[in-house]
């Protein structure tokens, strides 16, 4: 097909390519070229957020980007955060708040708030409520998942 | 709540409780690893070789004739392998409901419409290609000429004297008329110190699961076998449909819910598209994936709630309600659901209307109502929500009637302590619970009398201050009787658990209950450990595969932790027994002199006469030749359990805020009093309740599946359907109280929908506090700004005219 595109991304770390159509989004490239499934895809147009990763360490919504648009970028997935079997802090802290139940929105948030705990370390609960308002969880009632977001910020 | 550490591995559950007990601790869920660290699989996260995709022709009118299918173009797009229409389905079998009943019409759901299209987004061709988007592609290109017709796209229009018929079968549109209860209440109308009147009406909803409806359906050559990979909340009863569908012997056919992203009942159903993807795959002789996109799930999925009651009820002088006169009719789209039929929210809400409260006389009609629009499934709550706006607006306005204050009035109405169990006026019998304490808990952690004091102020201030309750009682955990009453033809009620350990000692819980984050890995566990005195990080529930687990009906109507729970428990007591005969032969004990803990047989009162399960489980299946003749090897245990259901109540409470300008409400603060008997985990059940709570909030505030009066869906993506986010949704205050249920094994209630059933409710009632001093009456569902501001302004010339 002529529209397909080489290119070159770094996902965790790790250099990847793959040869895109120009429709394909990153979300798609990340799911069925390169294999991250973790980032989930919800609704395709950009308001549940379930696609969030980072690029370039910006959370944003992978099923509003093309994967083209992402060449040379650096990608962050939910793949990335935990050090092997040893999971982070803010991961620890979603488990122990119970800030999960399906877990079809849980990579997005856990982005999201990696995003917003890297930009400003010490949010306040109205930031944390702020930040966390971008995505949807359907499961929850999104109290596990601020309160896990506050205790990672707080050390807890 | 407290939380538990987990071992590096995410396995074990740190160290075990001062008694000893897991059931009860809020031990950390051993499904959360592979979600946090992104490994979880959910059906689209699957690959094969060879994998083709599917796309649905959907229709875009919601009535029309089908006049011609063309689709050599599609035929013709590369990529595009196959395009199927209904004519291609050969000798399938349509989806029909499992209902028997004299005054229900059973209508056909037919997989691909054939000659008529009755909801806009009913499919009417599928194509197959090697990608998703060539799939996409091609389906643009099936050109269907259709003869369009008048829609009937609301109650009112359905039911209409000369309103167009959805089925012909069913001229008046009217698929189930119920008489539920008949008495003769007029009586207590005469003589009545009060008589409220009043049309309540609840607007559509939709479950919208965060993963959409997904399928993967493959051929096994080796095997000449089927399996089908689906986001569903009942695998084995997609599996009876989906066989009887293809005519396949169903142990031919394997179904299997990975990991799956939300229900709330859209997917407790069987739906068309599970079949017609095991049909293309067939087909094209390859495996085949289907995932629902978020505007097929908002126009084409399974909705509900949408709902109107005219009620009248009688008050005597002291506020006890005496008899409600109710006649119910339930808008359930274009065909009923497999299996539970459209039948299931006429009768849900004709039988348990009175709910928390007493009464003695009733009647009251239940009806679907079928109209172009999508049919409904067991949303979240089914009816719940609706009967329980119902009755606390009631209760409210006669208390305004009367002069009683709103608590009051609840207090005298509740089931009082002493009546259990409690026979309600439409015949179903209540087992204890806590109903009055529950209103008096949740109206002293809400500070209800300072509360009252403050609204004063605000009022005199000008500012729009309310506050509300609901009260109710959550029928849980119901088994194949209920069903039976209600007349189904399938009675999906019991529920059958293997327990089997291992030669390493570690234990396997199999069941047909299917989770789909409602951690029943992690408290089926703890329910399993408990019997057989093991850390349940050594106890694997498996769940969600036709060819691994026992024929079970799965996860839905807050069954899974009675009902699974319960045979859970009973075939972990008789594998404890066997443990404890083997262990009887080898420590040379009676065996009722035995009990298990710590991962031993221990000889009670005799400190270190014991035996490690290992050498147990080793002797049972390595080393057979040790044991008594009259013991079997292997260590496997079976246990079925079907309970008559047992009824968790709670009370929900609020404070909201009007901002007379915008019309917005704002929720101050939101208690939950809740009882769910013996709970399993805390830390689920507040999860539960949390969840239950935002989508009760949802649809009094925010959501509403809108269509036009011609049927054209209007609310197709997330910008129009507004699912509330952690701005809108508030923090929720939890108390428990703990009534043990004598109908479940372990004690436990269920509770997965009362969240749900309990805050439209409490939110209407809290709005209407507020603005009850302007004569307006909060009885429709959702309560936008819109409409809050437009009936503000037309109150305040008769403000103004009061004062």
């Amino acid at each position: 097909m002529s529209d397909v595109h080489l290119i070159r991304v770094v996902v965790n770390g790790e250099p990847r390519e793959a040869a895109v159509e120009a429709r394909r989004t990153l979300a798609d490239v990340l799911r069925h070229d390169l294999g991250y499934t973790g980032t989930h895809v919800g609704c395709e147009h950009g308001i549940c957020g379930a696609c969030t990763v980072l690029v370039d360490g910006a959370p944003t919504r992978a099923c509003l980007m093309f994967g083209v648009q992402a060449d040379d970028c650096e990608i962050e997935t939910v793949e990335g955060l935990a050090d092997g079997d040893e999971l982070n802090a803010l991961q620890e802290a979603f488990s122990a708040h119970h800030g999960l139940q399906c877990g079809f929105c849980t990579p997005g948030f856990l982005m999201l708030a990696t995003a917003l705990l890297r930009e400003n370390p010490s949010p306040s609960d109205a930031e944390i409520r702020d930040a966390m308002a971008s995505n949807l969880c359907r499961c929850t009632g999104y109290q596990g998942i601020l309160e896990a977001v506050r205790a990672a910020a707080d050390g807890r | 709540m407290s939380a538990d550490g987990a071992s590096p591995d995410g396995r074990a559950h740190g160290a075990g409780a001062d008694d000893g007990r897991w059931v009860g601790r809020s031990i950390r869920a051993v499904e959360h690893r592979r979600h946090l660290t992104g490994t979880g699989a959910f059906v689209d996260d699957l690959q094969r070789p060879g994998l083709r995709h599917l796309a649905f022709v959907r229709s875009p009118h919601p009535a029309a004739r089908i006049a011609d299918i063309d689709t050599d173009e599609a035929r013709a797009t590369p990529g595009v392998e196959a395009v199927l229409t209904a004519h291609d389905l050969g000798d399938t079998a349509p989806l029909i409901p499992a209902l028997a009943r004299d005054d229900f019409v059973p209508v056909e759901m037919p997989l691909l419409a054939r000659d008529r299209v009755r909801h806009a987004g009913e499919p009417v061709a599928m194509v197959v290609a090697a990608t998703p988007h060539a799939a996409e592609d091609g389906a643009e290109r099936v050109r269907v000429t259709y003869e369009e017709e008048t829609a009937v796209a609301s109650l009112e229009a359905a039911l209409a004297d000369d309103a167009p018929a959805v089925h012909d079968e069913a001229p008046g549109n009217v698929l189930l008329d119920a008489r539920h209860a008949d008495d003769d209440v007029e009586p207590d109308f005469e003589g009545a110190a009060a008589v409220v009147e009043a049309t309540f009406r609840t607007g559509r909803v939709t479950a919208v699961p965060m993963e959409g409806r997904a399928c993967l359906a493959e051929w096994d050559r080796r095997e000449d076998r089927a399996i089908l990979y689906t986001s569903t909340q009942v695998p084995h009863i997609v599996r009876t449909a989906v066989a009887g569908i293809l005519k396949l012997p169903e142990r031919r056919l394997r179904v299997i819910a990975p990991d799956v992203g939300g229900g709330f009942g859209q997917k407790c159903v069987v739906a068309r598209e599970e079949a017609l993807t095991l049909i293309a795959a067939r087909a094209v002789g390859r495996p085949v994936k289907w995932v629902e996109d978020r505007q097929e799930n908002l126009t084409a999925g399974f909705q509900g709630h949408d709902q109107r009651y005219d009620v009248r009820a009688a008050f005597d002088e002291q506020g006890r309600l005496l008899a409600i006169d109710a006649d119910i009719v339930c808008d359930v789209g274009a065909y009923s659901n497999h299996p539970f039929t459209c039948g299931v929210e006429p009768l849900m809400a004709a039988a348990e209307l009175f709910n928390a409260y007493r009464g003695s006389r009733y009647r009251a009609r239940g009806r679907a109502v079928a109209t172009h629009r999508p049919p409904m499934a067991p949303y979240r709550g089914v009816s719940r929500p609706q009967i329980v706006l119902v009755v606390e607006r009631l209760l409210q306005k006669a208390a305004r009637e009367l002069d009683l204050d709103p608590v009051e009035i609840r207090r005298r109405n509740l089931i009082p302590d002493d009546a259990f169990p409690y026979a309600t006026p439409s015949g179903l019998t209540i087992d204890p619970g806590s109903y009055r304490e529950a209103l008096d808990r949740c109206a002293a952690a809400l500070g209800y009398e300072a509360l009252r004091e403050r609204q004063r102020a605000e009022r005199e201030a000008g500012r729009l201050m309310g506050i509300g309750f609901a009260c109710f009682a959550e029928r849980t955990g119901y088994g194949s009787q209920v069903f039976s009453q209600r007349k189904m033809t399938m009675t999906p009620g019991y529920e059958t658990a293997w327990v089997r350990m291992d030669p390493s000692a570690g234990v396997t819980v199999a069941i047909g209950t299917s989770g789909h984050g409602q951690q029943h890995r992690t408290t089926l566990a703890q329910i399993a450990a408990d019997e057989l005195g093991l850390d349940p990080g050594r106890i694997e529930v498996i769940q969600g595969d036709t060819d691994a687990t026992p024929y079970g009906w799965g996860t839905f109507a807050s069954r899974s932790t009675v009902v699974g729970g319960g045979s859970t428990k009973l075939a972990a007591i008789r594998l404890a027994e066997r443990l404890k005969r083997i262990g009887a032969h080898m420590l040379e004990a009676a065996p009722e002199d035995l009990e298990l803990r710590g991962g031993r047989v221990v000889v009670r009162g005799a400190p270190g006469h014991e035996v490690a399960l290992e050498d147990v489980a080793r002797l049972a299946h390595l080393e057979v030749h040790r044991l008594p003749e009259d013991i079997e090897p292997g260590l496997d245990a079976h246990a079925s359990f079907d309970p008559p259901g047992t009824f968790s109540n709670a009370t929900h409470g609020a404070v909201v805020r009007l901002d007379p300008e915008t019309g917005a409400v704002t929720i101050e603060r939101y208690v939950v009093v809740e009882d769910c008997g013996v709970m399993i985990n805390p830390a689920v059940v507040e999860g539960q309740v949390r969840g239950g709570v935002a989508q009760g909030i949802a649809a009094a505030l925010y959501e509403e599946v809108v269509h036009a009066d011609d049927g054209q869906p209007q609310t197709t993506n997330l910008m129009d359907y507004l699912v509330p986010t952690a701005r809108e949704i508030p923090a929720v205050e939890i108390e428990h109280l703990e009534t043990p249920s004598a109908f479940s094994e372990t004690g436990a209630k269920g509770m997965g929908e009362g969240g749900t059933m309990g805050a439209p409710a409490c939110i209407a009632t809290a709005v209407a506090d507020a603005v009850a001093h302007l004569g307006i009456e909060i009885d429709a569902l959702p309560i936008t700004p819109e409409w809050l501001l437009q009936a503000l302004e037309a109150a305040r010339p008769a403000q103004r005219g009061a004062a």
